[in-house]
């Protein structure tokens, strides 16, 4: 525990940065899966297109993507929104395929019912659709979160510092503790984010909770 | 009043659902779409708030033609309840019949007021106002689905087998509900079922339909079931129809028998008759027992519940059945209060059946004439 007593503020500021290197493509990710995933819904010709491209860049290994961001989007080599926008389109591209299944698991008959009351566009979307995916979106999210966190540890790579560079400095030096606590920094983190979800999902949710209640 | 002209509904691929199908439904009647199914009841039903569009005809509402108004307001003036009641499952009970009011911009308060009235009028106790749908029976769940269509006062509603997917004395309790409020609020609503039972108890007038969209006849239960046109009709409305249309046959002064009876708890050893029945306090039957069977007084285990009771002003058909189902022969016939006035036999109730006209004339076309 030396090395760990001796680092505490050098771990908060990776963790710290590490947070928003990770929280912040998961709400910009989701914010962008939600159009995405209700039109892959709506015109059933651009569900498998969707679908198929955001698999694919989902397999776009990491570090290659983090290389390549600053020739695509025109930005400094060191600079984290690199890292960011990278997250984002990893982000997107699993949660698309979320949001489209849990629009998709929302039941007919309470479409029917929604459309039959008068409700129409964004009302029918936020009002019925949405809240009825949310426990689908949440599982996704949880998914997304937890493997954005491990991603973004690559960024050190790059120059980008995070938990990451815990594990790269430790490496370089043959210091196991910083290994470890690198490594034990990163699953909390993703406990937290998971719990946060979790949480989340249960305040957005409360009938969900009240089905065992029937009398 | 709803008025179909020659409405047609052909799918892309030939499938034609409603054929060139023209009927008036009467306002503040209950026109019932019944048949097989693929008769196109459910797609008629769905033209009219345009969930469907027909793909030529008109349908028209109070005269004004549906597909030249705005979808959402044409809708949000008509109650709709479905088969599975469609609630929303995130949205508390009284939320859920909130929902139209709230669409058409009531404020909160005054929604849930009149949100509450309604659970009361459905008959659901206040304290279910809080739950979700999923903590709900089944009979329950579709009260919810017909109070949450009448919520902003709609003068139509569309009800699509609204009473199918419960159990059979669930349904019945619901029916009698639903008449019960239209009998209140005497809405113009069109009903659909494929049970001929359920046409008949509720429709003021019924349409059948035929495989393929075609309308086979459109006329009052009554006259339905003495004169269908043809051997589909037939078919559909069933083998006991005779029996059946005695249920619209008001029942003619019955010659009534005074009926011997005891109070439970009285003793009957000295009763040297097969049966007799058994009345509460308030001279309400409660059932017949057998006295050679019991030595001492008469106790709630004795009673035999076989025979039905019926009402002095309800129908031949009930007459007859308290007649037929009575352990000692005797229909037990009570007044509208349920305290017994008498006994009759059934060939007593047959005399009076086979001295009543049967049903020459079709009220359906007076409905129309009437609602225009």
């Amino acid at each position: 525990m030396t090395w760990v007593n001796d680092h505490w503020d050098e771990i908060f500021t990776l963790a710290r940065s590490h947070v928003w290197l990770a929280g912040l493509p998961l709400i910009l990710g989701l914010l962008i899966a939600l159009p995405l995933g209700w039109a892959a819904r709506r015109w059933t010709r651009v569900y498998p297109v969707l679908i198929s491209t955001s698999g694919l860049l989902y397999t776009i290994p990491s570090l290659a993507l983090f290389v390549m961001m600053p020739l695509i989007i025109g930005t400094k080599v060191l600079d984290p929104i690199n890292v960011v926008v990278a997250m984002t389109i990893y982000t997107v591209a699993l949660l698309v395929r979320t949001v489209a299944d849990g629009l998709g698991s929302v039941p007919d008959d309470v479409l029917q019912a929604a459309r039959a009351m008068g409700y129409r566009g964004f009302r029918r979307f936020f009002g019925v659709e949405l809240p009825l995916a949310v426990p689908v979106i949440a599982a996704g999210l949880r998914v997304a979160a937890v493997s954005n966190v491990s991603i973004v540890s690559v960024a050190s790579l790059i120059g980008v510092s995070q938990l990451g560079n815990l594990l790269t400095d430790g490496y370089d030096r043959f210091i196991t503790e910083e290994i470890l606590a690198g490594i034990v920094a990163c699953v909390v983190l993703a406990l937290i984010f998971d719990g946060l979800i979790l949480l989340g999902q249960r305040l957005l949710t409360p009938w969900l909770r009240a089905q065992g209640a029937r009398s | 009043m709803i008025r179909f002209d020659n409405v047609t509904k052909q799918y892309p691929g030939g499938t034609v659902a409603v054929d060139d199908l023209s009927l008036t439904a009467p306002t503040g009647r209950i026109t019932v779409f019944v048949g097989p199914s693929g008769c196109g009841k459910t797609t008629s039903l769905r033209m009219i708030n345009r969930m469907i569009e027909p793909t030529t005809g008109t349908i028209s509402l109070d005269g004004q033609d549906t597909a030249t108004m705005n979808e959402a307001e044409l809708r949000r003036g008509i109650g709709y309840v479905i088969q599975h009641a469609g609630l929303f499952p995130h949205r508390t009970v009284l939320d859920n019949v909130g929902t139209v009011p709230r669409l058409l911009g009531w404020d909160k308060k005054e929604t849930r007021e009149r949100s509450r009235e309604l659970l009361a009028r459905v008959g659901l106790a206040p304290e279910l106002a809080d739950r979700y749908p999923s903590q709900l029976s089944g009979g329950q769940q579709q009260r919810v689905g017909v109070a949450r269509a009448l919520a902003a006062d709609p003068p139509v509603m569309l009800m699509d087998e609204p009473f199918s997917a419960v159990d059979p004395v669930v349904r019945e309790q619901l029916q009698d509900v639903f008449l019960d409020l239209q009998g209140e609020l005497g809405k113009t609503i069109i009903f659909v079922t494929h049970d001929i039972d359920e046409a008949i108890k509720l429709g003021d007038q019924v349409a059948v339909l035929r495989v393929g969209g075609k309308l086979a006849q459109i006329s009052d239960p009554a006259y339905l079931l003495a004169h269908p046109v043809d051997d589909f009709v037939a078919d559909f409305v069933g083998r006991d129809r005779g029996y059946r249309s005695l249920q619209f046959q008001p029942t003619p002064r019955l010659p009534l028998a005074n009926e011997r009876t005891v109070v439970l708890g009285e003793s009957v050893a000295d009763l040297s008759v097969p049966w007799v029945l058994v009345v509460d306090d308030a001279h309400r039957p409660l059932g017949w027992v057998e006295p050679s069977r019991i030595d001492a007084e008469v106790r709630t285990e004795h009673l035999h519940r076989g025979g039905t009771v019926a009402r002095a002003s309800g129908s031949l058909r009930g007459a007859l059945d308290a007649a037929l189902s009575s352990p000692s022969r005797r229909g037990v016939i009570v007044d509208d209060s349920g305290e017994l006035v008498g006994t009759v036999r059934a060939h007593e109730v047959l005399s009076l059946i086979e001295a009543a006209d049967r049903p020459d004339e079709d009220r359906a076309s007076a409905l129309a004439e009437e609602g225009s």
